[in-house]
């Protein structure tokens, strides 16, 4: 049995616990709305951008001249995973979600006898994934310094990627990170992003193209990397908050639970200290 | 039928209002888009973007990107975009420091030159 002393003490440090989570919970929500509208701005840009060269893919398609970042370079031996966490811990299943789905598919490349190089950016995916793939790693970016993510940063990663392309180290590169769907909800996603791939890739309108539409496409093709780059950073970003802000809220509330738990022991035995010392006073009475 | 302009960069939405027509620096030489126009896509080269309204001529400077012409509108989507009255020659040094710097990772001499010297004629006219 924990003295009453030790229970007190056990008390105000869990108070001061849920103190922290509390506020961290709300500097999150803020962030996390700060986070869902710079997603927000950002997504005519690369709906646009996407419309335009799902189009311009689906006609140059499949031909001779088709640029290497569409037609990839007719392997898929090299793996590059780039894997964007985020740079700090507590928001609960976050880093893990992407860190384990990037794993799986690591791990099931490997096993095809396929050569991957994981690309990390954040420090928590790297820390995570250091342990099983520490000789798969080709780099690290950090962006611990960044307050709030640009399209600068999105530009920087797909210049570093593009030049790792361009001097034939991969064949296919996937990006990983989480999903926004809601504060409870974030879904690790992993996306190809080269040899560049587009849904629903049908033209409605028929354009004409100035300069041709391989030069377009050319041109397109590496600002198409950076924007998906940037889209991925944005969702990371909302995300992270979001699993922050439900894990805080999480903390706070068991934080809740077990002051009250502590509460009624600590009465518990306040109440049975008393007991025993009228006990004993009574009991030193009644033998006079 | 309004003929509609948009003007987004990857950040956010820097424009958007109708306008009777649009004049764009286009990579092989300007053109002016009204309504009607039929169905382009141009990339940009660096210059000045101008939207004419009723209201107005907005004046934006370019760095690059591409338009996406229709016959009821104009989307531009530009890397980087800045209102004229906002471009000062501090600003311009920069965005040109970048031209410079985003040209000089391809190996094609040629049009490192031409971006730049699109870059300087972009300064020149807006008188800087």
């Amino acid at each position: 049995m924990p003295s009453l002393k030790d229970l007190k003490n056990k008390i105000a440090s869990v108070k001061n616990t849920r103190k922290i989570t509390k506020a961290m919970q709300m500097v999150s929500a803020a962030k996390l709305r700060r986070a869902q509208d710079a997603a927000e701005a950002a997504r005519p840009y690369a709906e646009r951008m996407n419309a335009v060269m799902a189009g311009l893919s689906a006609s140059v398609g499949t031909s001779e001249s088709a640029p290497r970042l569409l037609a990839g370079t007719g392997k898929d031996q090299v793996h590059l995973l780039v894997v964007m966490t985020a740079e700090r811990g507590l928001c609960g299943g976050f880093n893990s979600t992407i860190a384990r789905l990037a794993r799986l598919r690591a791990t099931e490349l490997l096993a095809q006898g396929k050569t991957v190089k994981i690309l990390t950016v954040g420090k928590k995916g790297r820390e995570q994934l250091r342990r099983d793939f520490e000789a798969n790693m080709v780099g690290h970016i950090d962006l611990t310094e960044v307050k709030r993510v640009g399209y600068a940063n999105a530009q920087s990663i797909a210049r570093d990627v593009l030049a790792r392309f361009d001097a034939g180290e991969f064949d296919v590169a996937t990006i990983f990170y989480n999903r926004f769907q809601s504060v409870i909800s974030q879904v690790p996603t992993a996306q190809q992003i080269i040899p560049a791939k587009f849904e629903g890739a049908t033209t409605s309108a028929l354009y004409d193209y100035e300069p041709s539409e391989e030069a377009i496409l050319a041109d397109l093709l590496p600002r198409g990397v950076a924007t998906q780059i940037f889209t991925a950073l944005l969702e990371n970003g909302a995300s992270e908050q979001g699993a922050r802000m439900s894990a805080m809220d999480n903390a706070t509330r068991n934080a809740g639970d077990m002051i009250k738990k502590y509460t009624t022991i600590y009465n518990r035995s306040r109440q049975a200290a008393i007991t025993k010392e009228l006990i004993e006073i009574i009991s030193g009475a009644e033998a006079l | 039928m309004a003929f509609q302009f948009d003007l987004v960069s990857p950040e956010r939405r820097l424009a958007s209002a109708s306008a009777t027509e649009v004049q764009i620096p286009g990579a092989e030489g300007d053109l002016t888009a009204m309504e009607g126009h039929a169905p382009t896509i141009t990339t940009l080269r660096p210059g000045i973007l101008k939207a004419v309204a009723a209201d107005g001529t907005k004046a934006f400077v370019v760095t690059g990107g591409f338009a996406e012409i229709t016959a009821t509108g104009v989307s531009v989507l530009a890397e980087r975009a800045v209102p004229v009255e906002e471009a000062t020659p501090a600003l311009m040094e920069s965005l040109l420091a970048e031209v410079r710097v985003a040209a000089g990772a391809s190996e094609d001499k040629d049009a490192v030159d031409k971006a730049v010297a699109d870059m300087m004629a972009a300064r020149s006219a807006i008188g800087q």
